[in-house]
């Protein structure tokens, strides 16, 4: 076990590398560097532009040095002194606009995920232990329809329904009086009381597959003579599908987090810009459009972080709970 | 050889088979895998099953626990099951009756009939270890509780020859060896001490050493606990080593049903000698198959009107074999055949 | 056990013969993936006739229906000798809503415009060069207002542009998969078949990129192409962002394909006889695998589909004016817009056929190819 966990972090090295590289790729392919960017931003403000404002950006981002010791001092700095740069168009360090962002992201993607387990894995028992019934039928129908609808349409949909017979507004993660306020614990329950919203929006796509995966593994499970032979020993049906064929094709359901994490945190980025959430991906997109590079950039940067992240934990239960793996060297 | 043995008396019947029919409905047809056997297993003997892959021998043996894959159904016959409790009363119980999820079968399962499979590799969780496999059985029929479970599954576990026991119940299946996992399983089917033990080709998957082995501790069970066995195989080999009867399926059908001897050394059904036929010598010692008899197994959909095996016979009655499909005609020595050639020697 | 080998050369004579047939044939029994196919076609067929097809051509508006809502379509006109097929719409008139204070339009019961087909409107010009003048259906009368779905904020009908936007959604599908096919054929070819360190080297790069979150990649991606870019190289920018991230499955099937191949009897016969390599990948491997990856390439194309709606619609993918889907959702963006015009989700719906239908076809092909994959 303890060297599995060694060799799970070991690859996850490359990985990161990979990401911050794309993420760097990302914040100099705009036309023009950095620097004229300031300037012009600063000058079209009617600010003076200081040589030793100038001198101070070069000496800290090292722009006028060859493109990978730029990418050193970005890195160096993130990793040493957590400097993601400045954000021009906030004209505020990035660190001070992305972390309660960030920790929303993760906070809707978990409980994302947590939903979608709740309904996907007792569904796709019952849709594999009854197959070919009414309410498989019904269930995979479901199913296709959340896989053929894109996540911004049916937040859409959902919101133009609330407005249009609830006259009520389901975007955002606060009511008004929260929106602003500290931490505190009402306002943690208003978020969860909106938070279901988006949930649902960004669920439902990764429900209808999940539900897919986990009657197609059991199915296969199902088939498998193991459980014969469990039934040979006189088992009850309901006692030997729990014991046996479901929780070896919970393993394959587990190991999907990894392929899940990537598309929720993705998919999260957009339903977010629809229902206007104080996530990310809202301000990624302004980011973005604004060409507020270094704000993008660490965004793109933190989100692939996290979904490394998180896959490495969905790993980690993985071999928990499969001895397989686990014994594997 | 096995040691002579008494001819089985009827109080030692375990299973009576009578007239089972298994079908298959499906898309394309329906699979008549079993189109009416009868066989019988009587304690302290071995009947083995042979015939052809695909003739019905798994479908036949499944069929008596009710495990037969969906969407396969008996759909005629009888399987009954007799019971004889300590004081020598006997209760009889028609399996083919029950619904395969019911209590009363599931009381049978595993505590009265122990089953081992073909593939121990694909039998057994790979994700629990042997003991949790084991001791569930032990829980489930006898009560016993968990300290109790363990102690006894590690006897059995001695019993079929594990080593070092005790640490390898508590191993999973994928540290064992095909061998291993194969005793695992014998161990699981009897450690409830089942008066009837079906092993439907339990050497297939393991190599030959392995498979000598296996068969002679089938062989030792039997002798301690005193069960009926019922052995499907392909190897006319071990049929020679283990039987006591023998029942040569083919195409769903018994063609040949009789004593071992009388079976090896006066042959009826020309099936029965194209098989024997098929091995070179007698030497048993070699890892002897069925193979290479002219022709092929008809399309299961499309069984000949006449004799099963007609198509492939080298005694076909011009004009008959293909028209009638001949019942069972007991012969004088005992046991019984499925071919017009012996329709006149049942007469007389 | 019985001997039943004929000859190995007649043998896979046979099987190349009847192979795609048996696919065939067990597609056909898919009723849900026939229908599907038609679907598609048809969906196709949209896109390659869009100019005659569309009453109008996607740019002209008319300003004084901004908004208009969709008109209900009758398809027998009432005359003095009876009830005739003639399809035809009423007019619209003005209103003023009394709280909101804003025009809305209500059908005109008094007009009356008619509908005919193979009617002249404004000159298009069919695969690029067969210049004509017919639409499908339109007013009789040029002038006419007829906006079967509806118009948006110009006074465009939806309709054309959906039509119109079903050629570039459609496409850039195919060209994505397209470009995708050929990296993942190529990766996924050579991780497959020489194995070992490239291969080991090629999965981790696939493991990496399916790993990374794609729409901020993309989105990342696609705002960095130069707004000046003339609408073509849009397309394709785009287009090669969205391959850039969709090859790895392809190429994972093609991979699959190759390791299950290459231990089989030919290929190792193949081998032992001494033909090259390439001609083994050529005349052994490739027909074989064919049919996995047809449906793989269809599993793929709504996808894509599914990406350019995504970017198109946050407003970094193509931009106006190229009509796609998603383009004419970013039109539906805010709440306040569908709420005065709800039929802007027309598209969506057109969005949600098409990929249904396209995920049906996929299954089918898939379960054909291998019915014994799940
Ligand atoms: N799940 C199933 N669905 C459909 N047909 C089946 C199924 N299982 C068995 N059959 C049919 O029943 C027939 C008998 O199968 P069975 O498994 O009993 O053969 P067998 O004699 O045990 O062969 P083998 O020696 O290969 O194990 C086969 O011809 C097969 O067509
Ligand atoms: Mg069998």
């Amino acid at each position: 076990m303890l060297r599995y966990i060694l060799r799970r972090l070991l690859l996850m090295i490359p990985t990161l590398f990979g990401i911050s590289i794309i993420a760097f790729i990302i914040i100099q392919l705009p036309p023009g560097d950095y620097l004229t960017t300031v300037i012009a931003q600063l000058s079209a403000a009617g600010d003076l532009v200081e040589e030793d404002v100038i001198a101070g950006l070069k000496a800290r981002y090292g722009l006028d040095r060859p493109m990978h010791v730029q990418y050193l001092k970005w890195m160096g700095n993130i990793m040493l002194r957590g400097d993601f740069g400045t954000s021009f168009e906030w004209d505020v360090p990035v660190g001070d606009l992305i972390w309660s962002r960030l920790g929303l992201t993760v906070a809707l993607s978990l409980a994302t995920l947590l939903f979608t387990w709740a309904v996907a894995f007792p569904v796709g028992i019952y849709a594999a232990v009854r197959q070919y019934s009414w309410g498989d039928y019904f269930f995979t129908g479901i199913g296709f329809v959340g896989l053929a609808i894109p996540n911004f349409l049916l937040a859409l949909v959902l919101m133009y329904v609330a407005f249009k017979y609830f006259n009520q507004s389901v975007g955002g993660l606060f009511s008004p009086d929260f929106v602003e306020a500290p931490w505190t614990w009402a306002r943690v329950q208003d978020m969860l009381g909106h938070l279901w919203v988006p949930m649902v929006i960004l669920g439902t796509a990764g429900t209808a597959g999940l539900i897919r995966i986990m009657r197609a593994n059991l199915l296969d499970e199902l088939r498998k003579p193991y459980v014969k032979t469990a039934r040979a020993k006189g088992l009850s049906e309901l006692r030997l599908l729990l014991k046996y064929p479901v929780r070896v094709a919970l393993n394959p359901f587990v190991s999907t987090i990894g392929l899940t994490l990537p598309i929720l945190i993705s998919g999260s980025a957009i339903v977010s810009v629809v229902l206007s959430l104080p996530t990310s991906g809202p301000l990624l997109l302004r980011a973005l459009i604004a060409q507020d590079m270094y704000l993008a950039g660490s965004f793109i940067l933190l989100l692939g972080v996290i979904t490394v992240l998180g896959t490495l934990l969905s790993d980690l239960l993985l071999a928990w709970l499969d001895p397989r793996i686990r014994f594997d060297d | 050889m096995p040691a002579e043995r008494p001819s089985p008396s009827a109080d030692d019947l375990l299973l009576e088979v009578r007239d089972l029919h298994v079908h298959f409905p499906l898309d394309e047809g329906t699979v008549r895998a079993v189109a009416g056997v009868d066989f019988d297993v009587y304690r302290n003997r071995t009947l083995c099953v042979v015939g052809e892959s695909g003739c019905g021998k798994s479908v036949s043996a499944q069929s008596i626990l009710q495990l037969v894959d969906r969407p396969g159904r008996i759909v005629q016959g009888q399987i009954r099951f007799h019971q004889h409790d300590a004081d020598g009363g006997v209760t009889v119980t028609d399996l083919a009756s029950l619904r395969s999820s019911s209590r009363a079968m599931r009381s049978i399962r595993g505590r009265h009939i122990g089953m081992v499979f073909q593939e121990p590799n694909t039998s057994l969780s790979p994700i629990h270890t042997v003991g949790n496999q084991i001791s569930e059985v032990i829980q489930l029929h006898l009560g016993a509780d968990e300290d109790t479970a363990r102690r006894q599954g590690i006897e059995m576990l001695e019993r079929v020859g594990i080593a070092r026991p005790a640490q390898n119940y508590d191993a999973y299946t994928f540290e064992l060896s095909g061998g291993m996992r194969q005793r695992v399983m014998i161990a699981m089917a009897l450690v409830c001490s089942p008066a009837l033990l079906i092993a439907d080709e339990p050497t297939t998957a393991l190599d030959v050493t392995t498979q000598a082995q296996i068969m002679s501790l089938l062989q030792e069970l039997q002798a301690d606990f005193g069960m009926g066995v019922m052995l499907i195989t392909h190897d006319l080999g071990v049929v020679a080593e283990m039987a006591d009867d023998v029942v040569v399926m083919y195409l769903g059908q018994v063609a040949e049903y009789g004593d071992v001897d009388r079976i090896f050394h006066a042959p009826t059904h020309p099936y029965t000698k194209a098989l024997l036929r098929s091995i070179p010598n007698l030497d048993f010692d070699q890892d002897i198959r069925l193979d290479s008899i002219r022709g092929m197994v008809p399309d299961p959909f499309h069984r000949p009107a006449g004799c099963p095996f007609g198509p492939r016979c080298d005694e076909v009655i011009e004009g008959r074999c293909e028209a009638e499909n001949p019942p069972a005609f007991s012969l004088a020595e005992g046991g019984s055949v499925r071919c017009l050639h012996y329709e006149e020697v049942t007469l007389s | 056990m019985i001997a039943r080998v004929p000859a190995p050369d007649h043998q896979e004579a046979i099987n190349v013969a009847t192979q795609w047939q048996l696919m065939w044939w067990r597609f056909r029994k898919h009723r849900l993936a026939m229908t599907s196919l038609v679907i598609v076609i048809l969906i196709y067929l949209v896109a390659l006739l869009a100019e005659f097809l569309a009453p109008f051509t996607p740019d002209e508006f008319r300003a004084d229906y901004t908004y208009a809502p969709p008109q209900r379509l009758h398809l027998f006109l009432e005359t003095e000798n009876g009830l005739r097929f003639q399809p035809w719409v009423y007019g619209y008139k003005v209103e003023i809503e009394e709280e909101a204070l804003r025009r809305v339009f209500v059908p005109d019961e008094e007009v009356i415009h008619e509908i005919g087909f193979f009617v002249s409107g404004v000159p298009v010009r069919l695969f690029g060069f067969l210049e004509t003048d017919r639409h499908l259906v339109g007013p009789k009368e040029p002038e006419a207002p007829m906006f079967l779905f509806g118009a948006d904020k110009l006074g465009r009908d939806l309709l054309t542009r959906m039509i119109y936007g079903t050629r570039i959604s459609m496409s850039i599908g195919l060209v994505g998969v397209a470009l995708s096919l050929i990296l993942g054929i190529l990766l996924g070819g050579i991780s497959g078949f020489l194995g070992g360190q490239v291969d080991n080297i090629i999965q981790r790069v696939i493991e990496f990129i399916r790993s990374v979150p794609t729409i901020p990649l993309w989105m990342g991606l696609a705002a960095a192409l130069p707004t000046d870019w003339p609408p073509l190289r849009i397309y394709f920018g785009i287009t090669v962002i969205l391959s850039f991230i969709g090859w790895t499955e392809l190429a994972r099937v093609v991979r699959g394909r190759f390791l299950a191949l290459r231990t089989e009897d030919f290929v190792i016969a193949a081998h032992l006889d001494g033909v090259g390599q390439m001609r083994i990948i050529l005349h052994h491997m490739v027909p074989s695998f064919l049919s996995h990856i047809i449906a793989a390439l269809t599993l793929a194309i709504p996808n894509m589909i599914l990406a350019e709606t995504s970017l198109s619609f946050l407003g970094l993918g193509l931009r106006p004016p190229i009509v796609s889907w998603g383009v004419l959702l970013q039109e539906a963006q805010n709440i306040r817009t569908v709420a005065t015009a709800p039929w802007l989700f027309a598209t969506g719906g057109a969005v949600f056929i098409a990929i249904l239908a396209l995920n049906f076809v996929g299954d089918g092909l898939r379960d054909a190819a291998d019915p014994y994959a799940r």
